[in-house]
């Protein structure tokens, strides 16, 4: 299978994950949008790791490195979220603007 | 060989108790720390550490200035205090003639004033604290004098000049006192700035601190030029502070509001001779510093005439004496300026007698009485006989009248200044020799003046005055008998102080070689004048009936013819000077010298607030907050970018990765 | 004790408050006496290094730099671990180590509001921390961080624990202080890039600076001066960088007050002679007229300020302006007496202005008001406290026999005849302009004692019993500076005998920088 279907794959799961990011107003499906592009980008990393399998660098590691860090960062990110729950009775990211000046 | 300083090398006779001339300052120092700690609760209060620590000093003083005059070496002792590069400060003792007189005097009246305060400040609420600073004074004072070195000097210096500060300030709860205590400081300190530079430039010259070197290089020619001009003149500036000379003698009158015991201790015997002893000890540099010594007889002809005729008008028992003390202390200088070292510490030393005795027996008056003023006195010589007779004594001596201590001593000054202004050795000679005799003349004026308000007349105060107790009647009877017997220490020919104080290195006594018959007799004669004077003007309406009986009875009949007699001296003397020269001369005390230094003060207040309100805060901190300001406004407007919400945040951040993306491959294709 | 020569003893002193904090943490806040007891236990503990530090110290070469260790820190840029003492910094490393000790027990008697005494503890450990690293330090990175970690504890000791306008103080302390090390790091680099980027060590720098012209030219040494100069000023205070001294002073707390004048300010003028001096001596002569200028300005210009406050606190502060003066005009002379002077005057003021700050702390527990018109009668209500209130400030007022006198005599001595090349003129006629401030010094001084110390007691404060005398913890705390005051002022040995060697050698290495950049400058 040539390459290209696997990065056409990729570019749609990381469009479909920003979309996600930037227009939902949840922020559980956020969180969910943002592991969408994480695993777009390991696709990627897997699907190169195949293609250069002679040249030898070994892209699995990367990817696993990024699900390890995924899974910390979804437990960090949801336990924000249950905190900003417990305060406001609310997810809404469109409310959360207290980082401004 | 260079005479003095290697005298202590040939003579090998050494003392005993002379080795260990240290212990006199020591002494009252530890007494200090322990009235301090302890006095208060000692059955005492404090005083008997005082006065045992100064009486024990007395013990040693006399024994060491006998071993002295009996030909034992002088003593030249010296420590490291510390040593920085070329800077090597010792700390030293140097005890010779000078210093074991100076020993004796301030030992003896700081032993008589404490006795006599034990009855004087009995009820005071701060006794304790009065030893203790008594002690400490003591201590710098001695330190002052036994220092081999300037800047040990200067530290003793300024360490009777903050005694003197806490003792004028005694009764601090009345303003007038604790600043009268503040002029006092802060007067002195001008002169002493100077005194301190004075020191910079003969170090920096003479490589030392060392007294007695620095004397010999100055006679051997090593430091010479304008720079010894200008560091003996700068030296005067701080014996011109401390011995109240004109123009900064202005603190000396107001010091007054401390207690009377410490006015005679400090501000008459002691402290205020320290400028003296300094110009004393230099004196070869002085000598050898040009126009310096010039200038010294100069200023001090100044004072001695000023503050002669200020003391005239005075009604305040103590100023009189005060302003009294400032003439006596131009007399010493005045001599000094005309080369006459012997005869300037003769009369330093009768000077401290006479002067304490009459500043008690004024602190016996106050102390029955209860006022400084002399409108409340009179009479007092029948309820208080002790105090009447020795303050008369003390009148006397200071009016010059043989053979009492202040005719010897003020006669050989005014020798001296006659011998030189007849050979022409000072330019200046004349007019110390007549500031000196227009001085007598009004010294003795202004004491009949005080001895007739206080003891003569009807009594003017309140209460019933009473003798004061045997503690306070005992020094003055003390000092009574020293001030009519020192002087004859100093007899022409016969007396030895000539032996023992000489100009250093000089072998000839520079004291006696001219003695003039005529000469005492014109003083004493003019003393009587104005004894005379003063009987005729503050006195005659009630005495004229003893006057008729009394040996003045030729004077009563000039009197008598008021149209000429009083008519002349009414208009043509007392009145101008009653009136129109003291009141002048006091007037440019109060408001030009007073006022230049009230001036500056309440200018130093204007400037120090401008500069505070509208320099430092309005200009300097301005400028500052101002910066902080900018900072300030410029990240207001950046605050607008940051808007919180995370998701604008994530479209720029993807919008911004996606040009960059974009122009990523448009170079490479242009480039391609 | 091996270990202890060989630099962990000066290790200690800096990091043993650290370890105070750490073992802090672990008690919970309520636990108000463990916490003193922890804090003043751990403070005794440096000082009580210090003094083993003090014998161990070799007197007889207290020019070079000893007990010290230099190991690798962040290799890739040159830069390591090396500390050390000499003549110059013991004195003052003795002194931070004792003010810190005795900060800990003041706070047993009283603790500012808001309480808290585990943080006020903890941030005094931490800035003792900062302000030892910051006299042992013989690296400019490790000075840097330590200069730096001074700022932190401050900080929240003026803008917690301060008075009414504490975080307008606060952050002006921060912020000026701030833009000067900025500066200053700049003029590290300067001087890091220009040696050959290899190392940050002091030693070696001072090493090529004795060669003469290793920095470039002169433009450019003078340039890099001026970025130190701008760090270090800013700390001493120099005028016309002082206004937020008077701020931080009268909002901080007691201690931080004690411990901003005692310790603090001192960094500045260390970094003078530290830094600035040895490693760019003849930009440093180039700059000393201007340094004894503006020292001079400082000294008349403090005394007037004194003069018009109406806060004791604001006084004292402004009083510091002067001292530091001082300070100043001494190391601008570039003698050897003049920055003896400089550092004794560095000491003297340690003890004395500590000591000042302190009385009025507790003028203010008592009268609750520290307005000078207010007050009046100290003496006579509470007669210990008052004499007290006049020993040290006479003693700031440079008496002789008392601390503060050496420092400015000997600051003036060496303007009477400055180092060669510097004109003797302007510099004597700056020693008048201080000689005149010594006497403005004298009179404000006696005017605050006037006014406060003496007269009566105002009606408010006379009912017996509200108003009580020196506590014994204020003795604890307060002894050591007064006798220390005494003792330095009647044996000044004691601390000339250990900063001369230091001084000396660094007299004899500008003047050899000078004389060799002169000779590369005729090649």
């Amino acid at each position: 299978m040539p390459v290209s279907y696997f990065l056409v794959l990729s570019s749609l799961l990381f469009s479909i994950g920003i979309y996600g990011v930037l227009a939902r107003e949840n922020a559980v499906l956020v969180l969910l949008s943002i592991e969408l592009m994480l695993n777009a980008v390991n696709i990627n990393l897997v699907a190169f790791a195949a293609l250069f399998k002679q040249s030898g660098i070994p892209g699995q590691v990367f990817a696993l490195f990024v699900i390890a860090v995924a899974a910390a960062e979804v437990g960090i990110g949801l336990a924000i979220v249950i905190l900003i729950f417990r305060n406001r009775q609310d997810v809404d990211l469109d409310e959360m603007s207290l980082m401004k000046w | 060989m260079s005479g003095f300083e290697l005298a202590a090398a040939v003579t090998t006779k050494r003392g005993f108790v002379i080795d260990f001339m240290w212990l006199v300052p020591l002494l009252p120092f530890l007494a200090f720390f322990t009235i301090l700690f302890f006095g208060k609760k000692m059955r005492s209060r404090g005083h008997s550490v005082g006065i045992f620590a100064v009486g024990a000093g007395l013990l040693i003083s006399l024994i060491g200035f006998a071993e002295l005059a009996s030909g034992y070496a002088q003593v030249q002792r010296s420590w490291t205090w510390f040593r920085i590069s070329t800077v090597h400060l010792q700390f030293g003792m140097n005890y010779d003639f000078l210093t074991a007189l100076m020993f004796v005097v301030v030992t003896t009246v700081s032993l008589l004033v404490q006795i006599y305060s034990t009855g004087y400040m009995n009820d005071d609420s701060r006794y304790t604290w009065f030893y203790a600073a008594l002690s400490l004074f003591t201590a710098s004072m001695l330190f002052l004098v036994i220092a081999n070195n300037l800047l040990q000097m200067l530290v003793g210096w300024e360490g009777v000049g903050v005694c003197s500060y806490f003792l004028i300030g005694h009764y601090w709860e009345e303003k007038e006192n604790s600043s009268a205590a503040i002029k006092a400081f802060i007067t002195t300190r001008v002169g002493d700035v100077g005194f301190m530079f004075g020191i910079f430039a003969l170090f920096f010259a003479g490589h030392t601190f060392n007294i007695i070197r620095l004397n010999h290089e100055a006679q051997t020619g090593q430091l010479h030029g304008s720079l010894l001009t200008v560091a003996a003149l700068l030296l005067f500036c701080g014996a011109a502070g401390k011995s109240a000379q004109f123009p900064l003698h202005v603190w000396l009158p107001d010091a007054m509001a401390g207690p009377t015991p410490v006015s005679a201790l400090i501000h008459a015997a002691t402290m205020v001779v320290a400028g003296v002893y300094l110009v004393a000890r230099m004196f070869l540099v002085f000598t050898h510093a040009g126009a310096a010594l010039n200038v010294v007889a100069i200023i001090a002809s100044i004072t001695m005439l000023g503050a002669a005729l200020l003391a005239l008008v005075q009604d305040d028992i103590k100023r009189v004496l005060a302003y009294s003390t400032i003439s006596q202390l131009a007399y010493m200088m005045a001599a000094l300026g005309v080369g006459a070292y012997t005869a300037a510490i003769f009369h330093l030393f009768t000077h401290a007698f006479f002067k304490a005795l009459l500043f008690l027996g004024a602190g016996s008056l106050i102390h029955s009485v209860h006022s400084n003023d002399m409108a409340d006195m009179g009479g007092l010589r029948k309820y208080m006989p002790h105090t009447f007779r020795t303050f008369i004594i003390g009148s006397l001596a200071l009016g010059g009248i043989f053979p009492l201590a202040g005719f010897f001593s003020k006669d050989e000054i005014l020798g001296e200044a006659l011998r030189s202004a007849n050979s022409g050795t000072a330019a200046t000679a004349w007019v110390v020799f007549i500031a000196g005799i227009i001085t007598a003349f009004l010294t003795a004026l202004y004491m009949t003046r005080v001895c007739i308000k206080t003891f003569w007349g009807e009594y003017r105060g309140h209460g019933h005055p009473h003798e004061s107790p045997g503690s306070m009647v005992t020094p003055l009877w003390v000092l009574a008998i020293l001030t009519m017997t020192v002087g004859l220490l100093g007899f022409p020919v016969i007396g030895p102080f000539k032996e023992w104080i000489n100009v250093p290195g000089q072998e000839s006594p520079g004291f006696s070689a001219f003695y003039n018959v005529i000469l005492p007799v014109v003083s004493v004669g003019l003393a009587g004048a104005a004894i005379w004077l003063g009987y005729m003007l503050f006195y005659k309406k009630r005495w004229q009936v003893d006057i008729l009986a009394g040996p003045f009875a030729w004077m009563y009949r000039l009197l008598v013819n008021k149209y000429y007699m009083d008519d002349l001296y009414t208009k043509g003397i007392v009145k101008p000077v009653q009136y129109t020269f003291s009141k002048a001369a006091y007037w440019t005390n109060q408001n030009v010298l007073d006022g230049a230094i009230n001036g500056i003060a309440a200018g130093t207040i204007a400037t120090a607030n401008f500069t505070y309100d509208e320099l430092d805060q309005k200009v300097v901190d301005y400028a500052v907050n101002g910066a902080a300001g900018l900072t300030g406004a410029s990240g207001g407007l950046l605050r607008y970018i940051q808007g919180g919400n995370v998701q604008r945040y994530a479209a720029v951040l993807f919008a911004s990765i996606a040009i960059f993306i974009g122009l990523f491959a448009l170079t490479s294709i242009v480039h391609i | 004790m091996e270990w202890f020569q060989n630099g962990w003893g000066v290790t200690l002193a800096t990091f043993l408050p650290m370890v105070g904090v750490a073992a802090m943490l672990f008690i919970p806040p309520a636990q108000d006496r463990l916490i003193k007891l922890v804090g003043t236990i751990f403070a005794g503990l440096t000082l009580l290094v210090g003094i083993v530090l003090l014998f161990q110290f070799d007197y007889g070469s207290a020019g070079t730099l000893q007990l010290g260790t230099n190991l690798d820190w962040i290799p890739q840029i040159g830069s390591r671990y090396h500390v050390g003492v000499d003549g110059i910094s013991l004195p003052l490393l003795e002194l931070s180590v004792l003010v810190c000790f005795l900060c800990t027990i003041y706070l047993w008697w009283h603790v500012p509001a808001p309480g808290k005494i585990k943080a006020l503890l903890s941030l005094v450990l931490l800035l003792e921390t900062g302000m030892n690293g910051s006299f042992v330090a013989l690296d400019l990175i490790l000075f840097f961080v330590f200069w730096e970690l001074v700022l932190v504890p401050m900080y929240f000791m003026i803008g917690i624990w301060g008075g009414p306008r504490r975080q307008y103080a606060a952050v002006k302390f921060f912020l000026y202080t701030l833009f000067g090390s900025i500066f200053m790091l700049l003029g590290f680099l300067a001087i890091y890039f220009k040696s050959g980027a290899t190392t940050f060590d002091m030693v070696t720098l001072r090493a090529q600076a004795a060669q003469g012209g290793a920095l470039g030219s002169t433009l450019f040494q003078n340039l890099t001066f001026l970025g130190l100069f701008l760090g270090f000023a800013i700390k001493v205070p120099m005028w016309p960088f002082h206004t937020w001294l008077p701020d931080a002073h009268t909002e901080a707390p007691t201690i931080g007050s004690v411990l901003l004048a005692a310790i603090l300010l001192k960094m500045g003028t260390y970094g003078f002679i530290r830094i600035a001096i040895p490693l760019l001596p003849q930009a440093a002569h180039d700059f000393a007229p201007l340094i004894g200028i503006l020292a001079v300005i400082a000294i008349i210009y403090g005394a007037l300020c004194c003069f018009a406050q109406s806060d004791l606190k604001r006084l004292i502060a402004f009083s510091s302006v002067g001292h530091m003066g001082f300070v100043m005009l001494g190391i601008s002379t570039l003698t050897s007496q003049g920055i003896n002077g400089a550092i004794f005057g560095m000491v003297a003021h340690g003890l004395i202005t500590g000591m000042l700050f302190f009385l009025v702390g507790s003028i203010h527990e008592r009268y609750h008001t520290r307005e000078i018109s207010d007050l009046g009668g100290v003496l006579q209500q509470i007669p210990r406290f008052g004499t007290l209130l006049t020993y040290t400030a006479i003693a700031s007022l440079g008496l002789p026999g008392l601390a503060g006198f050496w420092g400015e005599m000997l600051a003036l001595l060496g303007a009477y005849h400055p180092a060669i090349g510097l004109s003797p003129v302007l510099f004597r006629i700056l020693m008048v302009g201080a000689g005149i401030g010594t006497v403005l010094t004298a009179g404000y001084f006696l005017w605050m004692l006037q006014r406060v110390n003496m007269g009566r007691v105002p009606e408010k404060f006379a009912a017996p019993g509200r108003i009580f005398d020196v506590q014994r913890l204020e003795w604890f705390a307060w002894t050591p500076l007064l006798v220390l005051i005494i003792v330095a002022g009647l044996y000044p040995k004691m601390i000339l005998s250990v900063t001369n060697g230091a001084v000396q050698a660094l007299v004899v290495h500008v003047g050899a920088a000078l004389h060799a950049g002169s000779t590369v400058a005729l090649h």
